[in-house]
């Protein structure tokens, strides 16, 4: 690459894909949005005061931990760990909706909704409602509801309704659905806090934007602890946060590979999985953007399968097809299996009980080290803790809690 | 001059406004559609607005999502909509057809070959919800290319600058949407809508219809006062909902009621 990476365009096009599909009702909400964020972004007052609370509240900066043990008894590559997961509230969405909840708050919105799958990013939404004394509902598949009840409960005990969606597949696709209807609706007196790096301009940049503290961080503390950069960052991708923002400050890093860990569910071949880049699935318009996008020849959106619920999404934030379509990141499936073998193995190695999102990072990342030199170095971002998957492991066991 | 703009000319020139019906296509079976489509008109419809069913009707209120659901549950694709429309041209060569929908039914199936077979099977314009001119270039310039009116939408929120854009890419008609919400919502305040159109006046020079909130004959003729043309949808979708029997006829009673109400707008 020989020109700066710049991405989106004013617009909000990465290359063929992101853009502004909604009904008109929502664009001048979009444009408006747009022009408070790149405000925003560039006044030192706002930016300080999101430092800030990055720093006193979540806890930042999150530490890179050599996991020694689990490398060793690989045996190949050394892998690392940007612990997101011992962020406040479990996981990388606070760094968004920090963001989010301040600009909501600059633009005089009293109320915030949010939708989310395994429940992340409406803990997270919810947690800062709370921390910036706001009203929010949070929108979530009735079979999210169901396989996610920890983090249902943690909602509810920072003050949010949370409201199960029971149209269509009743899971993150649909949640997000029933939230850009209540924006439409509610558009005068609503923020809506998206949790990932999709939806239509300018979400994927500003979500991005508000979560490359991570990869920033991740440069700063590889160069301090091992005076070098990994060969290779990994992270999973569902709509693909916490994998953009490891990502986007490695993009003009020469010789660090970007590996995106999509949800292979039961195999890929098998057509039960939620691994849009993977799957070579066409682009297709969902959810206010253009991206690739599961979709039959009909333009009927599929079904998708995935043990992990914030995983389980048909498309895939528009910046991550651009990096597909570019060549710079590279994208794989990870099978509930392997998933599942990678979180035992991280439990029981590293005393770490990781998110079985994340889980599909750490056995793409176990797979890799077995094949690279002891002097080779991987980088996997832990994007969140497993405690709201225990109920779902359990079950997997056969155990009764 | 295209079906829509010819039909829309002869309304004007009679005092009287158009009546736009709206029912989503293989609700709730794939044969009732043509049918249906035949009492709307029998009802005195003047274009058809037929919903191509989608897995994910952002757009849309509940009653609209149940009845893409149940034609979902029939695999009623783009394709099919087209062939509906192409048995209903068989007896009628008058009455404008619209297709509503939402993008990606007719990005996978491609903008030319969609345009094609829309124009063979006698559709006469299409509404894509969640396609803003901003994304709709490509789109429009192909549609128009075959003879397709693209119909847009605008709302309570959309600022002079988009009226224009909307007014420099739109053919047919425009709709307007009467509330912030989605389809199915709450009644319209009809001094408000006269105010907002007005506004839109200024801008455009072709007919501006107003939908979502009209659910009987008292707030079509009223909105029928000040618009160029109804449209009724939820309503009409809740009657197809109770059931199918007598629905033909059901459905046809509904908007003659309505019609007569209108016809007694502008007198």
């Amino acid at each position: 690459m020989n020109d700066k990476y710049q991405q989106p365009d004013q617009r909000g096009h990465f290359g063929q894909h992101g853009g502004i599909y909604v009904a008109e009702t929502l664009m001048p909400a979009l444009d408006e949005l747009k022009q408070e964020f790149e405000a925003a972004i560039k006044d030192p007052v706002f930016m300080a005061e999101y430092r800030h609370d990055l720093k006193h509240y979540v806890g930042r900066p999150s530490p890179i931990y050599y996991a020694e043990r689990w490398s060793n008894a690989i045996g190949g590559a050394q892998i690392y760990l940007k612990r997101e997961d011992l962020n406040h509230t479990g996981a990388h969405k606070v760094n968004n909706t920090i963001g989010q909840a301040l600009l909501a708050r600059r633009m005089g919105k009293k109320r915030v909704i949010a939708e989310t799958g395994a429940g992340q990013h409406g803990v997270a939404s919810a947690t800062v409602a709370a921390r910036y004394g706001m009203e929010c509902v949070v929108y979530m598949g009735a079979e999210d509801v169901a396989r996610q009840a920890p983090n249902v409960f943690r909602m509810k005990l920072l003050g949010a309704t949370v409201v199960a969606v029971e149209s269509g597949t009743r899971t993150l696709k649909d949640a997000m659905n029933e939230a850009m209807r209540d924006w439409v609706t509610n558009v005068d007196s609503t923020y809506y806090i998206i949790g990932t790096a999709a939806g239509p301009h300018p979400y994927p940049q500003l979500v991005r934007d508000f979560q490359v503290v991570i990869g920033e961080e991740c440069k700063a503390q590889m160069q301090e602890m091992l005076g070098r950069q990994p060969d290779a960052v990994i992270a999973c991708v569902g709509g693909g946060s916490n994998a953009i923002g490891i990502f986007h400050p490695y993009i003009e890093v020469p010789g660090v590979r970007l590996i995106g860990v999509e949800a292979g569910g039961d195999g890929v071949e098998t057509g039960r999985h939620a691994a849009p880049l993977t799957s070579n699935a066409k682009a297709g318009v969902l959810h206010g953007q253009r991206s690739y996008l599961m979709h039959d020849e009909n333009g009927q959106i599929s079904e998708t399968h995935s043990m992990s619920a914030g995983l389980d999404y048909p498309g895939v934030g528009p910046e991550h097809s651009y990096l597909k379509d570019i060549g710079r990141a590279e994208y794989v499936a990870i099978n509930d299996d392997e998933a599942m073998q990678a979180f035992h193995d991280l439990c029981k190695f590293e005393g770490i009980i990781p998110a079985l999102e994340s889980s599909h990072a750490l056995a793409q990342a176990s797979k890799m080290a077995a094949t690279m030199r002891p002097d080779e170095i991987l980088l996997v971002n832990l994007s969140g803790r497993g405690d709201k998957d225990i109920p779902t492991i359990a079950k997997k066991l056969g155990i009764q809690l | 001059m295209s079906r829509i703009e010819s039909v829309m000319q002869n309304l004007k020139a009679a005092n009287r406004q158009a009546l736009i019906p709206f029912i989503t296509a293989g609700d709730p079976a794939p044969a009732s559609t043509v049918g249906l489509m035949h009492a709307l008109v029998a009802g005195g419809a003047d274009i058809l607005e037929l919903g191509v069913p989608f897995s994910d009707p952002m757009a849309d209120g509940p009653v609209i999502q149940r009845a893409s659901e149940r034609a979902l549950k029939h695999n009623v694709s783009l394709r099919d909509v087209l062939a509906y429309v192409a048995e209903f041209r068989q007896t009628n060569t008058s009455t404008p057809v619209v297709l509503m929908g939402y993008a990606n039914p007719v990005e996978a199936m491609g903008y030319e070959a969609f345009a094609t077979a829309a124009i063979a099977a006698g559709v006469d314009g299409v509404l894509t919800v969640d396609m803003p001119p901003e994304e709709a270039e490509e789109s429009v310039t192909v549609f128009k290319k075959h003879g397709l009116d693209p119909i847009f939408l605008l709302a309570p929120t959309t600022p002079e600058s988009r009226v224009k854009e909307v007014a420099r890419m739109a053919s047919g008609y425009v709709y307007y949407v009467s509330l912030k919400g989605v389809t199915g919502s709450a009644n319209l305040d009809v001094a408000n809508v006269a105010e907002k159109l007005d506004f839109l006046k200024q801008y455009l020079n072709i007919p501006i219809g107003v939908g979502f909130g009209i659910r009987d004959a008292e707030s079509a003729k009223n909105v029928a006062k000040i618009a160029d043309a109804v449209v009724i949808g939820s309503r009409l979708v809740q009657e197809v909902e109770q059931g199918e029997a007598g629905l033909a006829r059901r459905l046809t009673e509904f908007l003659s009621g309505v019609r007569a109400a209108m016809d007694t707008a502008r007198v």
